[in-house]
């Protein structure tokens, strides 16, 4: 299985818990979770939320990227090309750039939304709004990472709501498995936006405290932002150029749970599927997984669901598990990237993260996830990410020996 | 890649599409609404009432597509959209603001985001298998296209539904379209809305009438460089400019139809020249309809008199090359040849 290898050779991340790797590290170890109320957003719902929110306001990080007065960057771009450069410098890519095929692979549950509620009343009267329009497609954030970052070859952008970055590094892995593409930056952008405040409040599954993934009594999820992307790089490039590698994507699986458009199913069939169809691709058996990182998003029907299509997976052995959501909330398109991030630092330092949050264990699975940091060797670790409309999907990663 | 099977093509947009060559006309400036078919053939009418309008023509083109193709489940669904479910975002985004945050329902909520269509066409279907939504402006369709190809090269899936939709809206449009023709040399084509649906295999069955050899979109290229990229896209295909039998631009009138023009007037000036964006409608998914049009071409063995540019002819279509873009960004060439 050396063939065709897909390498992780650098990584980028702005979340709420760091604006770098070495940042969000050090808070999983030391449990220092980013959930806190709302700063930046003005909303009727601010004493009733606790988010993951990024402090910077969208100046400070205009300012990051020196961009000119006048710009019309969504936070979705902002935070994305913050985090997709980080990734582009860690991976040490420079003039090489141009002459390796490059893609981008982005992804973004709402795009320029965030602009797009604070304008759109005064498109057409008012020509500060009206650059907006421009940036509120989903394209628009992936557009302005390429161009930050030089990316001319294949550039494209997944929407599948919170399993949207898994999917992106699933196709980066792919193009280059099939020779399409030497490399691939693959990731995922979202900024907190009053649109899907209210959308995930309407839906009633929003906790007032910190989020408690799989207690039996969960009230629902934090909503964070934050923005991931990762280097894949094939075997003959880490070859040619001597490149260090992180650790390796062995496998991937997605498949649709085809149950509701917004609900899992009671037996989680799809994230089931996902999960079977990553380890078939990775050739491995259920008890090679050393650590799974959970969806666990704290709401009452995912748990249920991810737990239960867990248990049908791995039977009464179930690997160590934990969410991260506590630490970040559920960054919904990014949440893919930024917990490829996690499994990653989890492979290069022997470690899982804690589950926080957790007292008491779910009647219907009897399933109590890792509350403490744990040091042992791990060669495997499983990455779940769900959402709307039965999109499931689950990556494998494993050791850079 | 494998060259993959086309097995049945499905437009719905502002053209009668019920013949290929008689029943097309030019639309007319502004906005150019769908054609629809009559919903209750493929949805139940209380299921329907909440549907958005690109929701609808998804579920009716793919179940059509499906239909045509005789395939009852496929190992894959794979849509494109550019602006999404943008009826439904309008509609809880003015919920949001006209009433303060609150009161709210989240049925607009749930059907806004990008993946409704694909995950309503696999809740219609049952369909477990693999499921994804690309979002990328023009090359959202062709992004699902590769996608498609890539499955079938992997051996991960033996047919595949793939399709584009793309709805007009209601709000944002009208502030789109003012600030589009607010510019020099803005868009003259009426802007659009559609689904296009396709079934491709790796295998050739009794529906198959034409081949996907090969699709590329890269995001940069200028009017210098495009025709050198044309030719390796072609060379690597084993062909050369005079192989094409019809080349398909995405012309809409803007500026930007300066990167048609060296493809026009040298490297397929012979060449029978076609244009659909005056019947299609410009939108994200437009292609999708260039599409359709070249695997007609090739199974009819005709151009439609109203597609054609330059008023060329050939008495046989093997070979048929897409090229589109918009905004000098996200082009896209595709290669269509016969089985």
């Amino acid at each position: 299985m050396t063939h065709n290898r897909v390498a992780i050779t650098g990584m980028g991340i702005l979340s709420s818990i760091g604006f770098t790797i070495e940042d969000n590290l050090y808070a999983l170890l030391n449990q220092k979770k980013g959930i806190a109320p709302i700063v930046n957003i003005k909303t009727r719902h601010a004493n009733e939320i606790k988010v993951g929110e990024i402090l910077d306001t969208n100046e400070q990080l205009a300012k990051k990227l020196n961009l000119p007065k006048g710009h019309n960057y969504s936070r979705t771009a902002l935070l994305g090309c913050i985090a997709a450069k980080q990734a582009v410098e860690h991976a040490q890519i420079g003039d090489d750039l141009v002459d390796t095929r490059t893609g981008l692979i982005s992804s973004t549950s709402v795009g320029g939304m965030d602009m797009t509620e604070k304008h759109f009343k005064q498109y057409n009267s008012n020509a500060e709004s009206n650059k907006f329009i421009e940036s509120h497609n989903a394209a628009d954030s992936t557009e302005k990472i390429a161009q930050y970052l030089g990316i001319t070859d294949f550039t494209t952008t997944i929407s599948t709501a919170c399993s949207s970055a898994a999917n992106a590094i699933m196709l980066g892995a792919r193009l280059i498995k099939s020779g399409q593409l030497d490399r691939v930056i693959v990731g995922g952008t979202d900024s907190l936006a009053k649109f899907t405040i209210n959308g995930f409040k309407s839906l009633m599954i929003l906790s007032d405290t910190d989020c408690t993934p799989f207690d039996a009594d969960r009230k629902g999820l934090n909503l964070g932002e934050a923005a991931a992307y990762l280097v894949l790089e094939s075997d003959d490039i880490v070859k040619e150029k001597n490149k260090n590698v992180l650790a390796y994507l062995a496998g991937y699986g997605n498949a649709n749970d085809a149950f509701h458009q917004t609900a899992s199913s009671e037996n989680g069939e799809g994230a089931f599927l996902a999960m079977k169809k990553a380890l078939q691709v990775a050739d491995l058996q259920p008890e090679q997984i050393n650590y799974i990182n959970a969806h666990g998003t704290a709401t009452p029907n995912n748990d249920l669901s991810e737990g239960r299509a867990i248990k049908r997976i791995f039977g009464d052995i179930i690997p160590d598990f934990s969410s991260t959501k506590a630490f970040t909330g559920h960054t919904l398109a990014a949440a893919g990237a930024i917990e490829a991030v996690y499994a990653v630092l989890a492979l290069q330092n022997n470690v899982i993260f804690p589950n926080l949050n957790f007292n008491t264990v779910m009647p219907e699975l009897g399933m109590v996830p890792v509350t403490k940091v744990i040091t042992k060797n791990l060669d495997y670790v499983l990455s779940n990410s769900f959402g709307f409309g039965g999109n499931c999907s689950s990556l494998i990663f494993s050791k850079s020996q | 890649m494998k060259p993959c099977y086309i097995n049945s093509a499905v437009s719905i947009s502002a053209q009668d599409t019920s013949s290929f060559l008689e029943t097309m006309h030019v639309l007319e400036n502004g906005m150019a609404l769908a054609k629809h078919p009559n919903y209750k053939d493929f949805i139940s009418p209380i299921a329907s009432r909440r549907m958005a309008t690109g929701v609808k023509m998804g579920i009716a083109a793919a179940i059509t597509a499906l239909k045509e193709a005789n395939i009852t489940m496929p190992d894959a669904i794979i849509t494109g959209t550019g602006i999404g479910c943008i009826e439904d975002s309008e509609k809880f985004l003015n919920a949001i603001t006209d009433n303060d945050e609150q009161f709210l329902t989240p049925t607009s909520f749930i059907q806004s985001t990008h993946n409704t269509v694909g995950a309503q066409i696999a809740l219609t279907l049952e369909c477990k298998g693999y499921n994804v939504t690309y979002v990328h402006g023009a090359v959202s369709f062709e992004s699902a296209v590769i996608d498609g190809q890539l499955m079938l090269h992997e051996n991960e899936a033996s047919t595949i539904l793939l399709g584009g939709i793309d709805e007009l809206g209601k709000q944002l449009i009208h502030d789109s379209i003012l600030i589009e023709t607010s510019k020099e040399n803005s868009i003259t084509t009426p802007f659009g809305e559609g689904a296009h649906f396709f079934t491709l295999s790796a295998k050739q069955g009794k529906n198959s009438f034409c081949l996907l050899k090969g699709l590329n979109i890269f995001n940069t290229v200028t009017t210098e460089t495009i025709e050198l990229k044309v030719q390796e896209f072609l060379k690597s295909h084993n062909l050369l400019p005079e192989n094409v039998d019809a080349v398909i631009l995405g012309l809409n009138g803007d500026a930007f139809d300066s990167l048609y023009k060296p493809l026009q007037s040298s490297l397929f000036k012979s060449t029978p020249q076609v244009h659909y964006k005056h019947l299609s409608g410009e939108f994200f998914t437009a292609s999708g309809f260039g599409f359709w049009m070249a695997s007609n071409i090739i199974k009819h063995q005709q151009i439609p008199k109203i597609a054609s540019l330059n008023g060329k002819t050939k008495s046989n279509y093997k070979t048929v090359l897409l090229y589109n873009q918009f905004k000098g960004q996200q082009h896209s060439l595709t290669l269509l040849t016969s089985c």
